[in-house]
């Protein structure tokens, strides 16, 4: 029925074929990226020069990583409905983003959310807590990136899994020092066209043999692996866990640090509204193809085939694609993937540098005094770290389960940087230590609830029980975090934050072009 | 109303011009409304969904059709109804706040 060309773990020259078609095609990009970018707003913020519809392409190739396109098809093939869930989960947080976030975090940013969540605290314990937030989520989403990725190549390329995690690595350092986010950006894009391109081909192929009627998708699959594949199954079968789950899902989106960077891409608040309009548009496009993908893989390849080459699923994409259109179509769908996971990891590595470089170096160390050319050369340097510290992290822990990371960075990013934001651009009485709070309290009980959680107890180290019954802490570290942080700030009221608390809604419906009161004494600001 | 112009007024600040911030608090304050109303229904199409999972699993395990689910089917609305929210809020940006804030900003 199957496999006839993919053999797991041996190279497939086809995709290798499409693979190196794409480097050189990232590379070129970045030879073009590179000559437009010569000042840290290029390198952080491509000039301000992306428009809506540009930087909603780039969204949604920041936000389907590897785990959302292989990950979630598998998951419906392996479970049926239960896959979908995830489906619908990782859409929904991005009407938060729009609602409440992307335009004010626009008109008060310049490279980072903490600009926004510092713009009336103070800076330096301000920047110091969301600098801890930031690298917590990224540091998690980027191991789940890289052994993803290391695993990933060595099934499709046959290459060892160290060379993999290299390979990616060098790749995505050469474009992000060269290029920064212009080259960023544009790889994003081209990697978002290629993935729903690559996509909707498939789902087409697949319902071309049944009839084009997704129900005769469905029926096959119910018929051949039984009725429950179309039901709520096990996968959800703990209410709380469900519940958790969903509310990481739904604001964690709005804490990603990659994600809000890529607000500041764009020329106006106009410009982040569209932005957010598109990605929502094309991600929730992509999840319904989802169904028909998932659903696809049951039918077509088969569970057991599908176990038979990766137990968690992941393959199930590149087999169908095999199934549906033979092998040249594999191999292109392979080098999707592995697109995909080199412009995710290149937009969270380029997230993680700014919180180093933007908040650590120049905000806290240098107090906001950095001339540009020394934040230019400390950007790149943080950039290389954070590149650097992706691959050993990725080589490392080769072998270890981290199905749990990209959920950990969901809760991180929902329990941590998701209140701090949303406090600091709609409640005049949030304070620095109010801000710092919610951060720690968010960021530690996440950690902390994990690592006592059956998601880390009983699945990666092994013990038969675990000492609490949530799979996700964010059910807890969020309300966590928002109760602590309005707590502090109502025990010790912060005058000076409150008196400019008009200043910044003035220039979140305003921007940054209207007149602004006159900004003595206030801390230095990087410009 | 009148809330907003003693707060314009006792504004501990130079106001270049306070009728324009109590203006300005005014709009801020119906943004917040309006995104707060769509996030609430948000909250709910997909709370809503997740409870019905995790409460009434049998109940979405119904079939509308053969081969299609309720469970299903609902979460295909889900997803038009998170374009939709969407959708109403680009609408009423563009509609109405966008013209509220150029005429705040005095230019054409």
């Amino acid at each position: 029925m199957i496999v006839a060309a993919f053999k797991p773990g041996e190279p497939n020259t086809i995709a290798i074929v499409f693979f190196v078609l794409f480097v050189l095609l990232a590379l070129g990009i970045t030879w073009w990226a590179a000559r437009r970018t010569r000042t840290t707003d290029q390198f952080y913020a491509a000039g301000h020069s992306i428009t809506g519809f540009q930087n909603g392409l780039a969204l949604s190739g920041d936000y389907m990583s590897a785990a959302s396109f292989l990950g979630i098809a598998g998951l419906v093939a392996l479970t049926g409905f239960d896959g979908l869930i995830y489906s619908i989960g990782f859409l929904v947080g991005w009407p938060i983003v729009l609602f409440l976030i992307a335009e004010p975090l626009r008109n008060l940013g310049r490279y980072t959310f903490a600009d926004v969540v510092a713009y009336r605290l103070r800076q330096k314990p301000v920047r110091v807590a969301t600098a801890f937030g930031t690298l917590s989520v990224v540091v998690f989403y980027l191991i789940a990136q890289m052994v993803g990725a290391g695993t990933l190549i060595h099934l499709i390329f046959g290459l060892p899994y160290a060379v993999s995690v290299v390979i990616v690595g060098a790749v995505m350092l050469t474009f992000l020092l060269l290029g920064g986010m212009i080259a960023t950006t544009w790889v994003q894009i081209v990697k978002a066209t290629l993935l729903i391109g690559g996509a909707t081909v498939m789902a087409f192929l697949v319902l071309l043999k049944f009839d084009m009627n997704p129900l005769h998708l469905f029926q096959s699959a119910s018929s051949q692996f039984g009725t429950s594949v179309l039901e709520p199954g096990s996968l959800v079968s703990n209410h709380w866990n469900a519940l958790s789950l969903g509310l990481a899902l739904m604001f964690g989106t709005a804490g990603l640090p990659h994600i809000l960077m890529r607000f500041y891409t764009v020329p106006d608040r106009q410009a982040a509204r569209t932005s957010v309009n598109w990605a929502t548009f094309f991600i929730g496009f992509f999840y319904l193809l989802t169904f028909v993908l998932g659903f696809g893989a049951m039918a077509l390849v088969g569970q057991a085939p599908i176990k038979a080459v990766d137990k968690g699923g992941n393959a199930a994409a590149l087999l169908l694609a095999e199934n549906v259109a033979g092998t040249p179509f594999f191999g292109f769908i392979a080098a999707v993937a592995f697109a995909t996971i080199l412009a995710v990891v290149a937009g969270l590595t380029l997230s993680g540098a700014a919180a180093l470089s933007h908040d650590l170096w120049v905000n806290v160390v240098r107090d906001g005094e950095a001339p540009e050319h020394e934040q230019f050369r400390v950007a790149r340097a943080a950039t290389f770290l954070m590149g650097g510290l992706a691959i050993v992290l990725g080589i490392v822990l080769e072998g270890q389960n981290i199905a749990f990371m990209v959920g950990l960075a969901f809760a991180i990013a929902a329990s941590a940087n998701f209140p701090a934001l949303l406090m600091s651009i709609y409640w005049r009485g949030y304070t620095t230590w109010g801000a710092v709070t919610s951060i720690v309290v968010g960021a530690t009980s996440a950690l902390v609830l994990i690592s006592i959680s059956p998601t880390v107890m009983v699945d990666v180290l092994n013990h038969d029980s675990a000492i609490i019954g949530l799979t996700n802490p964010a059910l807890i570290s969020m309300p966590l975090a928002f109760v602590s942080g309005i707590l502090v700030s109502l025990l010790r009221p912060e005058p000076e934050a409150a008196a400019r608390f008009a200043e910044a809604e003035r220039r979140i419906h305003l921007g940054d072009t209207a007149p602004r009161p006159p900004a003595s004494g206030l801390p230095a600001r990087a410009r | 109303m009148s809330v907003t112009t003693d707060r314009a007024s006792v504004s501990p600040r130079p106001a270049p011009d306070e009728a324009d911030l109590g203006a300005l608090e005014l709009l801020a304050a119906k943004r917040l409304r309006v995104s707060l109303a769509l996030t609430a229904a948000m909250l709910v199409v997909y709370f809503g969904f997740i409870l019905l999972i995790a409460f009434a699993p049998g109940f979405l395990g119904k079939r509308i059709t053969d081969g299609l689910s309720l469970g299903m089917a609902l979460g295909v609305v889900v997803i038009l109804a998170t374009w939709a929210v969407t959708w109403t809020y680009v609408r009423w940006a563009n509609r109405v706040y966008e013209p509220a804030i150029r005429e705040l900003e005095g230019t054409p």
